[in-house]
């Protein structure tokens, strides 16, 4: 039973990347009817965003301590960082410490911005053309992304420590009643699930409960009648994007310390992020939610040692098999709605 | 001749003409000159480009034609690979017995995907193929390791039982007798010309396989393809099912790409399973598309552009710029080199992104859409037609 639990514990936090990253693709396919290739990318960028404030943050200047000798007996160099010199030592090193989190407060303005630009820009003159067209357009834009940041960042994974509150692991099992160290969990992962628990919600809360959600919603169903009401529904489905583009950035922020950003981790995700759009079915966000958390459940599953003896290599496999199954046997995936991407 | 209209047996024989002399107009440039780094004139280069040419034909072949776009063909170039190394091990370094099973091998695996992936179409079709593709590229670095070396590649290692291999015979791949790697080189001037067996062995099998694709184009099943693409429901209520023809169409594609793979590791007998990751099959389909897909010679010319460009701009660096603009001003030389440097050297990927873009934006009929309107505009082909319009009667304005 608690090697059950943690399995379930380990697939959530891969889980909540994939359903994160998968309703963003939903909802710009949903609302714009484009297949966004380069969704991967800006979960990518989400996560060099947190690299980006941490080295920001980070500046420092350098000051001579007169007091202090180096080993050559010259005065030693010590690295102040600007902030701790203008908010005073505890402060500083909190607001340091904290660099991920606070990430976040920047990352949305700039995940909105580059999403806004993208679709202005470029998706825009994209409707009309064929969703091959599409495809092929942001995995160009996807390739010119990613190697635009390797260029400023470099090739290697860049380590983004999480605060020092949430380093370290949590005993899970004993607050669910279980013996002492059968449950052992990073807390950032608990972290990163309730957190992409808070934005998955207030995603749907959007949709639902604000005016703007409401016509978004009525524009997914029927875009044409919508248009004809009167309401400029472009422009509606243009900020959709941009949430989009910030939900993938806020879930690659978060994951900066979890994996080390480096330049490809955007695609390592898109691919499988692809197939969790498929397995919930095209167009339907509580499907892309819903397979996101069952496949990564499913991986973890698989990756367990039991199960790897009777089938060997299957942890590898699992997340395209179930996809494979699923597009043949229901192809419109677990929640698909009638019409959508039907040839 | 051959079965060819008169215009496309003069194709035919104009691209025989190029493929076979290929080593000398790709070496415009005398050695020693400042220019002698854009030649490609060297083997491995041309190996490259014949290898690529044959992917992107048997590509273009699927997604030129029936408009299927698959992002798994890396598999089947892997598949390939696999198959020739294997054969190296167990008889001798003859390719030949190796090719003949690796497009054998990659047509079994193309009828297994296909016949799965063809059920569904448009963006679903790609990605099961791509589900495909990276189930067999996880699968090659894990579990299939004692078949495919895991990361370190299939290679050959001397305790191999190599059953065929005799005392004398080559320690390379060689095609009886003819091994690959050797070339001969002729001295003319300033000029050095490499004509290297590798290169026209990959060269008349991609001549051979392009003959194909010509008649394939030309045919009833050509044309049964195409409809495909253009309208498939209609295609249905003639009372036809298009499904036995896409999947004939990606069992020839997947053989053509078999074949590429099996030649890559018959020009260096190493096989890795990095060759079927999925960026791989982008590759081709930059290829393709960079050419021109559904053309004939479209996706030879996005094979050789892409791979000679990815060798020179590997090859530039800053030194390179700087002896080119020195005639400028120091400030603005700096300058020139500065803007130009992330594009160049281990940049190479940020420009092929960059032109692929504008490509599918501006041009998406790809490099021969590109040489037609410059055709037409030299030709004046356009303004013709324009002449003619302007002696249909106007619209005429609103009633007052």
């Amino acid at each position: 039973m608690d090697a059950i639990i943690l399995q379930v514990l380990n697939g959530l936090d891969k889980g909540s990347a994939y359903a994160l990253i998968a309703l963003g693709l939903t909802l710009i396919f949903g609302t714009l009817g484009v297949v966004n290739f380069a969704h991967g990318a800006l979960f990518m960028l989400g996560a060099f965003c947190a690299v980006t404030l941490q080295r920001i943050l980070s500046l420092s200047f350098t000051v001579e301590d007169p007091t202090q000798k180096d080993f050559l007996g010259n005065p030693l160099k010590v690295d102040t960082p600007y902030i701790v010199n203008w908010f005073g030592d505890a402060t500083g090193n909190a607001i340091l410490n904290w660099s991920v989190p606070l990430a976040i407060l920047f990352a949305i303005p700039v995940m909105l911005l580059i999403g806004y630009v993208m679709e202005r820009g470029l998706i825009k003159h994209f409707y009309k053309r064929p969703h091959a067209d599409q495809i092929l357009v942001t995995f160009g834009l996807a390739i010119v992304i990613q190697e635009i940041v390797k260029y400023f960042y470099g090739a290697n994974p860049i380590p983004t420590p999480a605060p020092d509150m949430f380093r370290g692991s949590v005993d899970f099992g004993v607050m669910i009643g279980f013996a002492e160290n059968q449950i052992i969990y990073p807390y950032w992962r608990l972290v990163y699930f309730l957190f992409s628990a808070v934005i998955i919600g207030a995603v749907f809360a959007f949709l639902r409960f604000t005016t703007f959600g409401m016509v978004v919603r009525a524009g997914m169903a029927d875009r044409e009648t919508v248009g004809l009401l009167g309401i400029n529904i472009d422009k509606r489905f243009t900020i959709m994007f941009g949430i989009a583009a910030a939900v993938a950035g806020l879930a690659g922020v978060m994951y900066a310390p979890i994996n080390s950003p480096n330049y490809h981790m955007g695609m390592d995700f898109l691919v499988l992020s692809f197939v969790v759009v498929v397995v919930g079915g095209m167009g339907s966000l509580p499907g892309a939610v819903l397979a996101g958390f069952l496949l990564g459940i499913l991986e973890s599953f698989a990756s367990m040692n039991e199960v790897k003896s009777i089938i060997p290599g299957i942890d590898q496999i699992i997340i395209y098999l179930v996809a494979i199954i699923i597009l043949l046997t229901r192809p419109r995936g677990l929640m698909g709605r009638r019409g959508v991407m039907e040839e | 001749m051959l079965g060819l209209s008169k215009k496309d047996t003069t194709f035919l024989l104009i691209v025989i003409f190029l493929t076979l002399a290929t080593p000398i107009l790709l070496q415009p440039f005398p050695e020693n000159s400042a220019l002698a780094q854009f030649n490609a004139g060297y083997p491995d280069l041309m190996q490259r480009f014949a290898i690529f040419g044959i992917f992107a034909i048997g590509f273009n072949i699927l997604f030129g034609l029936t408009g299927y776009l698959s992002f798994g063909h890396a598999a089947f170039l892997g598949v390939g690979s696999y198959s020739v190394v294997w054969m190296y091990k167990l008889l001798s370094y003859n390719v030949l017995p190796g090719l003949i099973l690796a497009v054998i091998v990659s047509a079994l695996f193309a009828l297994l995907i296909g016949y799965v992936s063809l059920r569904r179409s448009g963006i679903y079709f790609s990605i099961l193929t791509l589900a495909f593709a990276q189930m067999s590229f996880n699968l090659a670095y894990s579990v299939l390791t004692p078949l495919t070396n895991g990361e370190t590649g299939l290679q050959v290692y001397t305790d191999d039982p190599q059953v065929l291999m005799s005392a004398g015979s080559p320690t390379s791949p060689h095609l009886f007798g003819i091994v690959m790697n050797e070339s001969a080189k002729i001295d003319v001037g300033g000029w050095q010309f490499t004509f290297s067996n590798g290169y026209y062995f990959c060269a008349i099998i991609a001549i051979l396989v392009f003959y194909l694709s010509m008649r394939i184009f030309r045919s009833p099943f050509g044309i049964m393809l195409r409809a495909i693409k253009t309208n498939q429901t209609r295609m249905n209520y003639t009372g036809l099912n298009p499904r036995p023809y896409t999947l004939a169409a990606f069992v020839i594609s997947g053989m053509y790409a078999g074949l590429a793979g099996g030649l890559l590791a018959s020009m260096d007998p190493l096989a890795g399973a990095e060759r079927m990751q999925w960026t791989a099959s982008g590759e081709v389909v930059l290829m393709t598309i960079l050419g021109g897909a559904g053309t004939l010679m479209g996706p030879v010319l996005g094979a050789g552009f892409i791979k000679y460009f990815e060798n020179i701009f590997s090859k530039i660096n800053d030194n390179i710029l700087h002896t080119w603009f020195s005639a400028l001003p120091d400030g603005l030389e700096d300058a020139i080199v500065f803007l130009l440097h992330p594009f160049i050297g281990k940049g190479w990927h940020l420009t092929l992104g960059l032109l692929f873009m504008l490509v599918v934006i501006f041009l998406p009929g790809g490099l021969m859409e590109g040489g037609t309107r410059i055709w037409n505009a030299v030709t004046g082909k356009n303004r013709k037609k324009k002449n003619n319009a302007d002696h249909h009667p106007k619209p005429s304005g609103h009633v007052n």
